[in-house]
């Protein structure tokens, strides 16, 4: 019975769209959400990789290779990106053992 | 799957794009001098890496020929890998604008960078990458480059602007301006996504060919907005300005002045890009978003600029409302006075990047001797140092648009291209600029005043001392101010011609 079932629910590409939307949301939510830079920083990941995903399935819904061969480009910049912003977060961690982004507000005005 | 896919790829031979190396040179000569840069850092001695401000200052400046060559070559436009790269005269200005403000950073950075004890090799390095960055930006006209250039230019910043590492400040600068940035990319990406899922290109010619006013698709338009959204942080548009005056206050100097300029130029030519070429026929979405944000961005950017009370966060948020008068002929694009912004666009950058850069070379003569940045530290600056004192007053005069400087003829520029779209919301911006002109004087006022009427502090008369580089820089920021303010013909001439 179950097998059957899972035969008839062929996953169509509007998932994956639904589903990256989703991952969008929860990473940009956690951005606004959470105080620890660390996560922060992974969460825009998460919006990253969603972004991945939302290109992979336009590509499979078109038929062409354009948005798969743009998710390469948007890896090996993450993977830099991920260089960068770890170097600046310990920079600033050693300075600060367990800085929030609420602690680091020296500048105001 | 991937055999059936393989085996329908083999049958048509891979033939090599052609390239247009002559239409590249800039870029090449700037690769070059990148590598010349990071490997002459590894075999000078410490004491001899002052050589590495004058390659990348002359190797700036190469770049520039064949800038040089490509205008006078007649070519309309170059276009090259499908259309996703194209070298045209409007490419070319702003690759003009870039490099010669990168060269007028690199003067600054010479003495700072000495003195500070800073790494130099690694610093030049990262500079020069940048500006290929924004020298490729020119060029962009695809989603992924745009993406690939915006992560070029962006990626070095972050690292420049937390380069004094064991200062506190300086981390908070680099790491609220990395989050919001890499946030910002995030954003933009995904409506990136979504514009090549409603069109099925990322060239961004294909795109503009399928958004028509009035027929877009849901998609489409989430796609514009968040891709504006994306650029509105690089550009520090209200409500996305406030990592701006933190990272702006935290960073070196030579890297504020950077920032303001090229890295903000560098936002505002993808947008000229995305909106020129991409939605040239999507104002419907466009237009309101840019109105409303230019009006918010300078009026609040002269809001907060009237309580500041240290130099560069108040130069900060003078960026920011001078942000909003160059959003301003944005908002009337794609409707009748589309050729009149894009020139008003471009004129007002090459203006402002002078303008900016000037004071805050400014800036950097002056605290060599008051070590200060606040406000009052420039009490009485022209009665002991009277050339500092007039260019000051130039350039400050020149971002309020007094008529003999550049920043005149920037600010018509800008009003003609709104006044000139006859819209009741092209002359509803005009009133809110006129308004922030006029409140724009008294924080640029009140700096005057401290130069010509303040007594100085600690009655510390001795002149100031500045180093031949930094001199170079004003000389030159002073004399673009002037002349393209007496002379406006040279910029409109050049803008004239200017054509996406």
């Amino acid at each position: 019975m179950n097998a059957v079932m899972i035969a008839i629910i062929e996953p169509q590409p509007i998932w994956y769209l639904m589903l990256s939307a989703l991952l969008f949301s929860i990473g940009a939510f956690g951005v606004l959400v959470r105080r620890n830079p660390l996560i922060m920083f992974m969460c825009i990941e998460l919006m990253l990789n969603a972004v991945n995903l939302s290109f992979v399935a336009f590509s499979r819904i078109w038929g062409d290779i354009g948005g798969q061969s743009t998710v390469f480009f948007v890896l090996v910049v993450a993977a830099a990106e991920v260089v960068v912003g770890l170097g600046i977060i310990v920079s600033i961690l050693r300075r600060k053992p367990g800085a929030t982004a609420d602690d680091i507000s020296l500048m105001k005005g | 799957m991937l055999s059936t896919l393989l085996a329908s790829d083999v049958v048509a031979p891979f033939s090599s794009p052609k390239i247009d190396y002559h239409a590249l040179a800039p870029e090449l000569v700037l690769a070059g001098v990148i590598v010349a840069v990071l490997l002459a850092d590894l075999f000078l001695e410490e004491s001899k890496k002052w050589v590495l401000s004058t390659i990348a200052g002359f190797g700036l400046l190469a770049a520039f020929i064949p800038i040089v060559t490509l205008a006078v070559s007649g070519h309309r436009a170059r276009s090259m890998f499908g259309g996703a790269y194209v070298v045209d005269t409007y490419s070319l200005l702003v690759k003009g604008i870039f490099l010669l403000a990168g060269y007028v950073v690199v003067l600054l950075s010479q003495n700072y960078l000495e003195e500070g004890d800073y790494y130099q090799g690694e610093y030049y390095f990262l500079l020069l990458s940048s500006i290929l960055g924004m020298v490729m930006m020119g060029s962009s006209r695809d989603l992924v480059t745009i993406f690939v250039s915006l992560e070029f230019l962006s990626i070095p910043a972050y690292m420049l602007a937390a380069w004094r590492k064991r200062d506190l400040k300086s981390n908070e600068a680099g790491t609220k301006y990395y989050l919001l940035g890499v946030f910002a990319s995030a954003v933009m990406l995904y409506g990136m996504s979504l514009l090549y899922g409603d069109t099925g290109t990322t060239i961004l010619k294909g795109i503009g060919a399928k958004l028509q006013n009035g027929s877009m698709s849901p998609v489409a338009v989430l796609g514009i907005v968040f891709v504006i959204i994306g650029f509105a942080f690089k550009v520090s548009a209200v409500p996305f300005h406030n990592w701006a005056p933190d990272t702006y206050q935290g960073a070196p100097t030579p890297i504020t002045a950077f920032l303001s300029v090229a890295s903000k130029a560098a936002g505002f030519v993808a947008l000229i890009n995305l909106i020129y070429v991409a939605f040239p026929h999507g104002g419907d979405v466009f237009q309101p978003m840019i109105g409303v944000m230019a009006a918010s961005t300078m009026t609040l950017g002269n809001v907060m600029a009237l309580r500041q009370t240290n130099i560069v966060r108040m130069l900060a948020y003078s960026s920011i409302s001078q942000g909003g008068f160059i959003l301003m002929p944005l908002a009337v694009a794609g409707g009748k006075s589309s050729g009149n912004a894009l020139t008003a666009i471009v004129t007002y950058l090459a203006v402002y990047a002078a303008t900016n850069l000037g004071l805050f070379a400014v800036i950097i003569a002056v605290s060599r001797k008051t070590r200060s940045g606040e406000v009052s530290s420039w009490g009485g600056l022209f009665s002991y140092a009277p050339l500092l004192g007039v260019l000051a007053t130039a350039f400050l005069a020149s971002l309020a648009g007094i008529p003999p400087l550049g920043g005149w003829v920037a600010k018509f520029g800008a009003f003609r291209a709104v006044i000139t779209s006859g819209t009741n919301w092209g002359y509803a911006l005009a009133i809110v600029g006129a308004v922030n002109s006029v409140i724009a004087f008294g924080y640029y006022g009140s700096l005057m005043r401290e130069i010509w009427m303040k007594p100085v502090p600690d009655g510390d008369t001795a002149p100031i001392r500045t180093p031949s580089s930094l001199n170079a820089a004003l000389m030159i920021c002073g004399g673009a101010t002037l002349a393209l303010g007496v002379v406006p013909g040279i910029i409109l001439r050049f803008s004239d011609i200017i054509k996406l």
